[in-house]
């Protein structure tokens, strides 16, 4: 189980690297969502199913649903 | 400010929190150990006493149900926020009338239209088999909601603007989420008036395990549900609005 944590951790701190840096908007909401899946995996090897459903939905989902939404407005009013 | 200046608090307040989280990490309990002393208490009260299976939803939801409470305000305020920041103004408004003209977005191939009015039905049941079950299983109103409030935009994947604007009269949803937190208050006082804490369990408990017991867990976990769902349709869709429109702009133009 050690292993399997320590494995979900390093992919963690991976995504995390690739948001910092993703420069462009729209790309970051891609590597936001890898992100909350990765982190999805680490509370799931921690045994928080409650914690693991809610990052799935808010970092994976909704939260790079809004940022598409908002980078493309923003393109588009340039 | 001058930048050093800036620099310099910023320094300042780095390296002082730095040492606090530091002297804080060190007087935590080992990682992996058995030794869960709150862990404990707290299984001990949601199963034994309180008959809640999901342990997580009994803190949430009864032990700990204020903290949820101001969680949901959170939320609430949010949606709020949103809403004000993201209302239309004269300009867009005049823009309208354009943009009823060209909303008729291409649509996608007639498979992929099918599949995600397929996937609408799976969703929306699992969205409320997770709600419905927040104090058994894993899950609740919060993730429930959040499958749900996400399960309807797959209709704007199917058949675009037009088809998920049919699906979601927006005021409803407005108060649906006023319902849901202001629900989360009332039975927090009919706590507080029958058992003389705010949110204090009064109802029924039940049986361990079966789908009618943990009292208040499950009706708060759909108040939640009914709020989280709405919050997330709102905010949503207020900006696919805001996208849909410049979108039309651009095309006008």
């Amino acid at each position: 189980m050690t292993a399997v944590i320590a494995v979900a951790t390093v992919l963690t701190a991976l995504a995390g690297t690739a948001v910092v840096f993703t420069h462009h908007p729209k790309r970051q909401a891609l590597t936001l969502s890898m992100l909350g899946l990765m982190l999805t995996l680490v509370f799931v090897a921690l045994q928080a199913p409650d914690v693991a459903l809610s990052e799935l939905g808010i970092n994976a989902l909704v939260v790079p649903m809004v940022i598409l939404l908002v980078a493309e407005k923003i393109r588009a009013r340039r | 400010m001058s930048r050093r200046l800036r620099l310099a608090v910023f320094g300042l307040g780095a390296v002082l929190t730095g040492a606090l989280l530091v002297i804080a990490f060190t007087g935590l309990p080992e990682f992996g150990t058995s030794h869960h002393p709150y862990g404990d208490r707290a299984v001990h009260t949601a199963v034994d006493e309180q008959k809640t299976s999901n342990a997580v939803s009994s803190v949430n939801f009864d032990q700990r149900a204020i903290d949820t409470m101001g969680e949901e305000f959170i939320l609430f305020t949010a949606v709020i926020g949103t809403l004000v920041l993201l209302r239309e103004l004269r300009r867009e408004v005049e823009e309208g009338e354009v943009e009823t003209e060209l909303r008729r977005s291409p649509r996608g191939l007639s498979s992929t239209a099918y599949l995600t009015y397929a996937m609408l039905g799976v969703t929306t049941l699992t969205g409320l088999y997770v709600v419905a079950h927040g104090h058994l299983s894993p899950g609740g109103g919060f993730q429930g909601g959040v499958v749900l409030g996400t399960a309807i935009h797959l209709l704007y994947v199917g058949g675009g603007y037009r088809a998920i604007r049919k699906a979601r009269p927006l005021h409803l949803y407005e108060i649906f989420d006023a319902l849901g937190a202001g629900g989360f208050v009332v039975l927090g006082l009919a706590g507080a008036i029958v058992g003389g804490d705010l949110l204090a369990n009064v109802l029924p408990l039940g049986a361990l395990g079966d789908i009618l017991s943990a009292g208040q867990v499950e009706l708060l976990n759909a108040l939640v549900g009914l709020e989280v769902a709405s919050a997330v349709i709102v905010i949503l869709a207020r900006f696919l609005e805001q996208y849909a429109e410049v979108r039309i702009q651009g095309t006008a133009r």
